[in-house]
């Protein structure tokens, strides 16, 4: 799964967390779940457990700490998918 | 100078009526919510039948977002929202997206315990080592302030919001909690209620302490008897009920349409004393509930014209009886008429007395009074103390001034509640 792939799959999964339509429309590496999207940080937890689920992963304590923005989700999801993979 | 405080809106979410149109008109016919429920039968439970309201998809999403019903599983949040939801419309009161908080608006929406199965999935959960998948919904939807958190946050509350908590005396305790807030001058306006979740594990604990009725799984409508000679336990409901209450003054500048006025009441307990214990209610704190509700009130004794008893059906109904005679020293040829919403939906525990002040506030407003039903075989010890007149089992139409409402809880709690008919002056 390349990276556009996983941003179009990560833009699924946030979706019913948030209320921006124009921010969500405009999705892009850069985004940012909380100043961007305005998602409740008591969300991010149920965000992570939606894509273990997806991506069919499991991100550890230290990951989900640094998945605030759609890059750094998006890098610690293809890193898992590779350790997974190899 | 004190408040004085009416009531401008209700919501209702009962066995036998989840609008305040269906459940005026079910108690007005005597329609029973009380129905056969195939779970409990499969769990071996004693008492098969139960009183749950009856709720399409379709409504509950009017009331919630998208990602609030995605892991919703607590019943008593869902019957908590939908009639407090409806009292405040009812009360002529808009829904608004406001920056800042309505400041003067506060609710206090009790309940007994939040999301038991919710509670019971999380648990599941944990022992299976699977904590992180409880996700964030655990603890909103198993607080027990869950459903005034709730609540306020869809109509904004910035007053006191919280959650009482009296096992069956929270629903009427909820209303003079907020009562007084208005009374004093600390809020203009409290949504008043208290809720109860349906399903086996919220009533399994009754019905392994066998205070609930055995003998009628195959007629569950005639299952719930206050007041009658067969009377053999109570039938465990569910549900909620919201009252809307407000300081006169805001209600008449307003033009708000008010169902009748709380005069005053009473919470005591009896400590346990005397013949109280943790189940059975000490009659010398009962009885001075209602003597301190009455002198709170204003009002003497011979005022009241309809008491809607907490009457649950056990056999402990004829001592309530006794109870409200010796509080009130009246004749038996000359009692109030007496009446329990009871026989019509069970007992919905921490439900129970905010379901029944809505149907207190019905009839007064409106000038009935509902009948009883399932107590044509009427309890001999209840008839020698009071004349059977005085327990409706057809509707009465009539208008009339007072009523009085009354609930008991485990713990050896009462709460006795003085409405009065609010006429324009």
């Amino acid at each position: 799964m390349n990276k556009e792939e996983i941003i179009e799959a990560l833009k699924t999964i946030v979706e019913p967390y948030s209320e921006e339509v124009l921010a969500l429309a405009h999705i892009d590496e850069n985004t940012d779940f909380i100043n961007d999207l305005k998602i409740n940080s008591a969300n991010l937890v149920d965000i992570v457990l939606d894509i273990e689920e997806k991506f069919n992963i499991e991100i550890d304590n230290d990951s989900m700490a640094k998945m605030l923005t759609v890059k750094a989700t998006t890098e610690i999801i293809a890193q898992k998918l590779e350790a997974h993979a190899g | 100078m004190d408040n004085r405080v009416v009531i401008t809106g209700l919501g209702v979410c009962a066995p036998n009526g989840t609008t305040i149109d269906e459940f005026s008109e079910a108690i007005k016919k005597g329609l029973s919510g009380i129905r056969h429920q195939p779970d409990l039968e499969a769990l071996n439970f004693s008492c098969q039948i139960a009183g749950k309201p009856v709720l399409s998809e379709e409504r509950i999403s009017q009331y919630f977002t998208p990602l609030e019903l995605r892991n919703l599983n607590s019943t008593g949040i869902i019957y908590g929202v939908i009639a407090g939801l409806d009292a405040w419309k009812d009360a002529g009161l808009t829904i608004e997206n406001n920056e800042a908080p309505d400041w003067d608006s506060g609710t206090i929406f009790g309940t007994g315990t939040s999301g038991i199965d919710k509670f019971r999935w999380a648990i599941n959960k944990i022992d299976a080592l699977e904590i992180k998948k409880l996700g964030s919904s655990v603890v909103i939807q198993t607080m027990a302030s869950g459903v005034s958190a709730f609540i306020s946050g869809k109509l904004g509350l910035g007053n006191q919001v919280s959650t009482n908590s009296s096992a069956c005396a929270t629903g009427a305790e909820s209303i003079l909690l907020a009562y007084e807030r208005i009374k004093t001058g600390q809020a203009i306006r409290m949504l008043a209620g208290s809720t109860s979740d349906s399903g086996p594990y919220i009533w399994g604990g009754f019905d392994a302490m066998k205070v609930c009725t055995f003998k009628h799984n195959d007629e569950p409508e005639k299952g719930s008897r206050p007041m009658s000679a067969t009377a053999s336990g109570f039938v465990p409901g569910s549900g909620a009920g919201a009252l809307v209450l407000e300081s006169l003054e805001s209600a008449v500048a307003r033009k708000a349409k008010i169902y009748g006025e709380v005069l005053g009441g009473h919470i005591n307990s009896g400590g346990q004393r005397g013949l109280g214990t943790m189940t059975a209610p000490n009659p010398t704190a009962v009885q001075r509930c209602i003597q301190t509700a009455l002198k709170n009130a204003g009002i003497e004794a011979r005022e009241i014209d309809v008491i809607n008893g907490h009457l649950t059906a056990t056999t402990k109904d004829a001592l309530e009886i006794e109870n409200w005679k010796a509080a009130l020293q009246l004749p038996a040829d000359d009692f109030p008429y007496i009446n329990s919403v009871k026989g019509l939906i069970g007992h919905c525990i921490a439900a129970s007395g905010s379901i029944e002040c809505v149907a207190s506030m019905l009839e007064l407003s409106e000038g009935f009074i509902f009948p009883n039903i399932n107590c044509e075989d009427l309890s001999p010890e209840i008839t020698a103390l009071i004349d059977a007149k005085c327990i409706p089992q057809t509707l009465i139409h009539k208008p009339f001034n007072i009523l009085a409402k009354a609930s008991f809880g485990f713990g050896d709690i009462n709460a006795c509640i003085i409405f009065k008919k609010y006429t324009h002056e």
